[in-house]
Parts: structure tokens; sequence; C-alpha cells
């Protein structure tokens, strides 16, 4: 019997599509635009303006507070302008506009393929490193890493999981980084064991990609301290509290941070970002994607430089399918769908999801049946029809006593939903309200 | 026989006690309060929207009875009137408040304003402000989901199907405030209801520069400054590409009107241009609509007589 965690869970289809596709490298694009804000917490402020010259890898934007992160050029050429753009919301964000030129990167950089496996770097100096590289959670959430490894006093980590589950359908670029960066995520995982001074790392990974599982075990025999730990495939797997909960038993309680258990989770890309930011000096300005779709003519993985616009990413892989009927930012539960094709894909880009008009449509929401089933399947133990109402009604002091704010957004409550309520929607709604009245209650 | 005559006897006994003993509780406990907010309640509309900022009228009425001073309330829907009738009751001079209306500042019709993506989230402003920019290229106008009109207790406001906009019924609006609190990208506004409803205003709350706006919505506000100069009354500013025009300075001569490039500047509820005023030669309307008229409404109390409601509804 595999792990799983002990609460609710979905497996919705999982359509990986592109898991045998090989990393691609995606051409560099004329001009880049990379938005100052791609992270959790305060906007970077930028230190190029116009008409300066940059290099690839150089710091364009500097973190502007502890919860914030560095921004590099990924491309070599000239400033543009810093200006307001369109960000994949549709609201105007502050963007560094860059007109390539060439592609000439900072001496510093080390560019061979060779694995460093020795890790010269003290404890501090690691974190500091991946500070400077800017490198923030590769799994979609964008929270600043250097943050998550600066233990707070009086709270010891015990061990380090490693999230290589992607439990999103379609998306596989983890699992391809897994294949073929296998060492250098492993390198990158006793990194950010030594940063946290702990001599035990879980990697869990879902039994759907049976090759990645036996190919980081084979890997593993030759690095101290990491396990590989098979996980059944059940979504939100990927979700910290899940995770948690399927590879070492412990609940985190409501509010509390994973450290409150001895855990500290980084997602296996950011492992591989730490790798290099640590052994070769590379800040992070490129990342893997996937993307995917039925109707796509060529589902792939793209190693792709910060800033560069979805639309490229699109004609690379074949092209916009006829039958568009969204274009969705991430994966199917928890991706946002975009509004244009001319944002740029950022450090959290983990994949664009192409659906076909008839599956992009969501169906008439009907009244509540009272089934149940949100229930059941919500991994935090809520009541998500009730919440609904709740938010809807604003009654803010018992969504609150209600734990609204456990809800990890994964959206299993609205992908179970036999009457299709737009639970999640409602419910995002009232945890922004009751974020907004405890922040002030502060 | 003798128990129902005993059981009569104990039970009217039982009640004499507890009688006694309530009638000196309730001496004990007696709570004073003002008999005058049962009066000024009674007064008040009932209607109960909040719309003064109190909780229901009763809370409204307390607030009244509490104050030294009633000039700063406002019963939205009873208006003057009723604040007069409060005034007398609690004894203090009442100066009548100009009546407000909502309007509407976005005229992000489909026509103007074409859609770029289609939302079919949950049917709610707030929901939809809070995922994205909404469904065209500007991303300050009306979502169209009708929050304000949900919101509305005094049936004034609908969705217009062909415009995709909200349309307030002037006559029906009391000005609560209820739609302005609702809407998340706050385009409606309070604005004085002016005389004989004349009012100009800016009907755009679009902040981009004038290009970006432009390319979003024909009509919308692009910064460029004209209104500003033309105003002769230093009525209009301009902050973050945008024009504002502030009632309590505006002396409606509509010369902004003129101007604006974009037609975002809209009057309301004025005689059409050519053939000036001249259909009532009376005291109220001829000239004054310019400079003179804003001096007299100040000092006067009027403007209760519902302003001449011959004009049609508004904000189209």
């Amino acid at each position: 019997m595999l792990k799983t965690f002990s609460l609710g869970g979905i497996h919705p289809a999982e359509n990986k599509l592109s898991a045998s596709s090989a990393i691609q490298v995606l051409p560099i694009p004329e001009t880049v635009s990379i938005p100052i804000s791609q992270h959790i917490g305060a906007p970077a402020t930028p230190v190029v303006k116009k008409n300066d010259e940059v290099k690839v890898g150089q710091l364009i934007a500097k973190s502007s507070g502890f919860v914030s992160a560095n921004i590099h050029s990924s491309v070599s050429g000239t400033v543009f302008k810093v200006d307001d753009i369109m960000d994949a919301s549709g609201f105007r964000r502050t963007s560094i506009i860059i007109k390539v030129d060439g592609d000439e990167w900072m001496e510093t950089i080390d560019r061979s393929e060779d694995l460093v496996k020795e890790i010269s770097a003290g404890k501090e100096e690691i974190i500091k490193k991946i500070a400077e590289a800017g490198i923030v959670g590769l799994g979609g959430a964008t929270f600043p890493a250097h943050v998550k490894l600066s233990v707070p006093p009086g709270k010891t980590a015990e061990v380090l999981i490693i999230n290589a589950v992607e439990c999103e359908p379609y998306l596989t670029s983890d699992h391809r980084v897994m294949l073929e960066k296998g060492d250098e995520v492993l390198v990158g995982t006793q990194i950010l064991m030594k940063a946290l001074g702990v001599d035990r790392a879980i990697v869990g990974i879902e039994n759907n990609k049976p090759d990645a599982i036996a190919h980081l075990t084979k890997l593993a025999g030759n690095y101290k301290g990491i396990e590989i730990c098979p996980l059944k495939t059940q979504y939100p797997q990927g979700g910290e509290k899940q995770l948690i909960s399927a590879t070492i038993k412990r609940e985190i309680p409501s509010g509390a941070l994973p450290i409150e258990v001895g855990a500290v989770v980084q997602n296996v890309g950011t492992a591989l970002a730490v790798y290099e930011a640590v052994q070769k000096n590379k800040p992070l300005f490129e990342r893997v994607a996937t993307i995917t779709g039925k109707s796509l003519k060529n589902p792939s993985n793209w190693k792709f430089r910060i800033g560069t616009p979805v639309k490229d990413l699109i004609d690379a892989a074949g092209g916009l399918p006829e039958d568009t009927g969204k274009i969705v930012g991430g994966g199917p539960m928890m991706g946002k769908a975009l509004t244009t094709v001319d944002v740029p894909l950022t450090k959290g880009s983990s994949g664009l999801l192409l659906l076909p008009r008839e599956e992009a449509v969501r169906k008439e929401s009907k009244p509540c049946i009272r089934c149940g089933k949100c229930v059941s399947v919500c991994p935090m133990g809520l009541e998500p029809f009730l919440l609904m109402v709740l938010a809807d009604k604003k009654a803010y002091e018992r969504l609150e006593s209600d734990a609204v704010m456990d809800c990890i957004e994964c959206g299993s409550c609205s992908f179970t939903c036999p009457a299709n309520r737009p639970l999640l929607d409602y419910i995002r709604l009232g945890k922004g309200k009751v974020g907004q009245i405890m922040r002030s209650r502060k | 026989m003798s128990i129902i005559v005993i059981t009569i006897l104990a039970l009217c006994a039982i009640g004499v006690t507890a009688a006694i003993i309530l009638f000196f509780v309730a001496q004990k406990f007696k709570v004073y309060e003002d008999p005058r907010i049962d009066e000024v309640e009674e007064a008040l509309p009932a209607a109960n929207c909040g719309g003064c900022g109190y909780p229901g009228c009763r809370g409204f009425a307390e607030a009244l009875v509490k104050a030294d001073n009633i000039d700063n309330f406002l019963c939205p829907v009873g208006g003057a009137p009723v604040m007069s009738h409060v005034g007398a009751i609690l004894g203090h001079e009442v100066k009548a408040a100009e009546p407000t209306v909502a309007v509407l500042r976005c005229n992000g019709t489909c026509e103007n304003r074409p859609k770029t993506n289609q939302y079919d989230g949950a049917p709610s402003c707030t929901i939809a402000a809070s995922l994205y920019s909404g469904e065209t290229g500007c991303q300050f106008g009306c979502l169209g989901l009708g929050e304000c009109v949900d919101a509305c207790n005094f049936d004034a406001m609908y969705m217009d199907k062909e415009t995709g906009l909200p349309v307030i019924i002037e006559d029906k609006c009391v000005s609560c405030g209820a739609c302005v609190k609702a809407c998340p990208n706050h385009i409606i506004e309070l604005r004085k209801k002016g005389p004989k409803s004349r009012r100009v205003f800016v009907s755009c709350v679009n902040k981009d520069k004038g290009a970006i706006a432009k390319k979003a919505c024909d009509v919308a506000c692009i910064g460029c400054g004209k209104c500003v100069k033309e105003c002769p009354f230093d009525a209009i500013t301009l902050e973050n590409n945008l024009a504002y025009i502030d009632y309590n300075k505006c002396k409606l001569c509509r010369k902004c009107v003129i101007v604006c490039p974009t037609n975002a500047i809209h009057e309301l509820n004025f005689p059409p241009r050519k053939e000036k005023p001249t259909e009532k030669p009376t005291a109220a309307s001829v000239k004054p609509v310019a400079a003179p008229k804003a001096e007299v409404k100040a000092e006067e109390a009027p403007k209760i007589e519902p302003t001449a409601n011959d004009d049609t509804t508004e904000n189209k």
C-alpha cells in the first residue's frame, strides 16, 4: 500500500501528454518583458533604466524586503523601457522590457555542463547565494526560497522534503527535470540539506512517474541521507501540508507553517535552481515549463528565458489550435486563464494548457443538493458548501471561525461538485476578505 | 370539588407573589430610554437601508438623539423633509442638505468598449475583480455583472442588456449609497442632483495613459487636460490621467462637454443646446445655469419640492 495524505483528495484524469517529450530549449525572443513582481511578497525595485546595457544574469531589480526576491536579466541587450504592461490577469504591472542583442552571459556564471558534486559553500553562504540568485518556489506559489530556509529561532528543521509530486494533471516539467537532471536535483537537495542543517531528505514522487522513481532511486544511492518515497497518485498531494502528511505522517496545526512539525518543503525545480545558483553561480532566469493540450500539435517541455511572451511558447509547440477555448497558465486545477497571449512567462510559469472549447466552458451552476461530496474530498477537512454560502452572505466572522484561511485553494470541491457550483470562487473571495480583516486587527 | 378550589387559590397566590416580585425587579432594573428615540424612529422611513451609515433606522434615531448637532446627519431616503421633521422633534434647526443621486461613471457599452475575452466564472463583480481585469481592455470600468443592481433596495437600478451597463432610475434613487459600496471598481458616485437634475460629470474612471485608455474604450477619458484648461471655475482636476469634476465648484456651464475629444464628459437633463434655455422664463432657470446659481442655492433651503421631475431617466 503506497503512502498518501490522510484526508480527502481526488484523482482527475492525468492527461500527462508531454511526459515522453525531452526538454527543448526555446529560442531567445527579440524582446523580453520581465515583471518586477514574480513572487509572493514585496515587488523588487528596478536598478536599471532606459538604454542601460545588460548581460544575461545581471541583476535588474533588487529585492525590497525580507520576503521579496531579486530579479535578473534573462537576456543580453538594452533596456528599452521600464513601464507598466499587462500581466496574466489583465492588470497593468511594472515590467522591465529589454531588447535582445546577442547572448552574452555574465562572466561569473559557469556555463559548463559538468556536474559539481563537492559543496564548498557553508550554511550562511548557501542561503545568501540563494537569496542573491532570486530563487523562488518553482512549484507555482513562488514563495522566496531563502525565507523558507531561514529557520526562525526556537524552531528546528528535522527533515527536508522535496516536492516532486507534480499532482496537477497535464504538467510534466518536473517529471522531465528529474529524468534529465537527476544528479543536479540531488546535489541541489544536498545543498538545501546543508543550508537547513538536516541529515535527512525525502523526495516524494507519485507513482504515475515510475521511470522517475526508478531513475532517482538508482542515483540516490550515491548521495547520503536522501530517500525516494513513491506516493499514491492523488490530487492535491503537491500541497505542502498534504505532502508532509503523506511522507512523514505529521499534521500541521491550523494556521501554522511546516517548520512547526520540523519539516521544510522545496520543489524539485527549486532544487535544480539551487544547484545552479550555488555550484554554477547562475541566477534564476530560466526554467522549464510544459505546453500541453489535447488538440495541440506537439505537447512538449521547454526551457525558456523569463520574460519570453506566451505566444512564442505556443508557436514553438505547433501554434494555437483552432478549437482553443481557454489558455490556462499553470495546470487545469489551480492555473489561471490568460486574457491575452502577449503576457510574459515568469518564474512561476510551470505550464501552459490549451483547453479545447468544449472542455473550457463551465457548466451551468445548479442549487446545492447537499450530497457532501465537497466535504469528503476537501484535503483540509473544511465544509466548502457552507463556506461558499457564508462568503456570499458576507458572514466573515463565521468564515474565520470555520477556518476558511486553512483552504489551500486546490479546487477539489469545485471539481467534484455534481451541481457545478463555483465553490472555490466564493471561498477565495471570503478568504481574501477575512485575510484583510485579520491583517487590520494586528 | 375542593381540589379545584385549592388549585385556583394556589395559582392566584403564586400569580400575586410573582407579580409583586416582578414589580420590584422591574423597578430595580429599570432602563431609562429617551422617549424621543421612539418618536424619531417613527418619523424615519423605516427602510432600514443603512444608507445613513447606522444599523437601521433605530440605530440612526439613537445617534440623532445623542448628537448635539444634527447638521451632518442625513437620511438619504427621506431627504430634507424627514430631516426637518426630525429636527422639529429634537428642537434643532436643520439646514436642508443638497439632494444627491447615484451616478454611473462608466460609459463602456458593448459598442464603445469591445470585449477582448469572455468571463465564465461565478456571476459576481467582486469575484471577477479579484480574479482579473474584466472582459475588456479597460481594467477600471464596469464589469457588468450587476452587483450594484442586487445591492439596490429601492428598485432604482437595472442592467441594460444592450449596453451591458447598469442604469440608475433617478426618480427612485434615494442615494443610500448601497451600490457605491457594492461596486468593487468604485464606478458609482453620489453626486449632487443639481438644479432640475442637471449634472455634468466625467463618465469614466480609467487611469491609464491616453493611448491605452482610448484603445480599450472609445469614450474613455484620455487625460488630455482640455477640460481643465477650459473650465472657468477651476472645478476640474486631472489626476492619474483622469479628469474629475468637483460638483461643489461646477457651475454647469458645459464648456468642458464641448471640448472633450472623446465625449467622456456627460451632461444630463439639459435642454437641447441650440435654442438656449427659453422654455421657462420664470425665476429659476433662465441664465442662472451659469454663475450666480450656485451662490443662491447655498443659503436658500429649497429644491425640496422634487425638482420638477419632468426630466427623463438618466445615465445613458
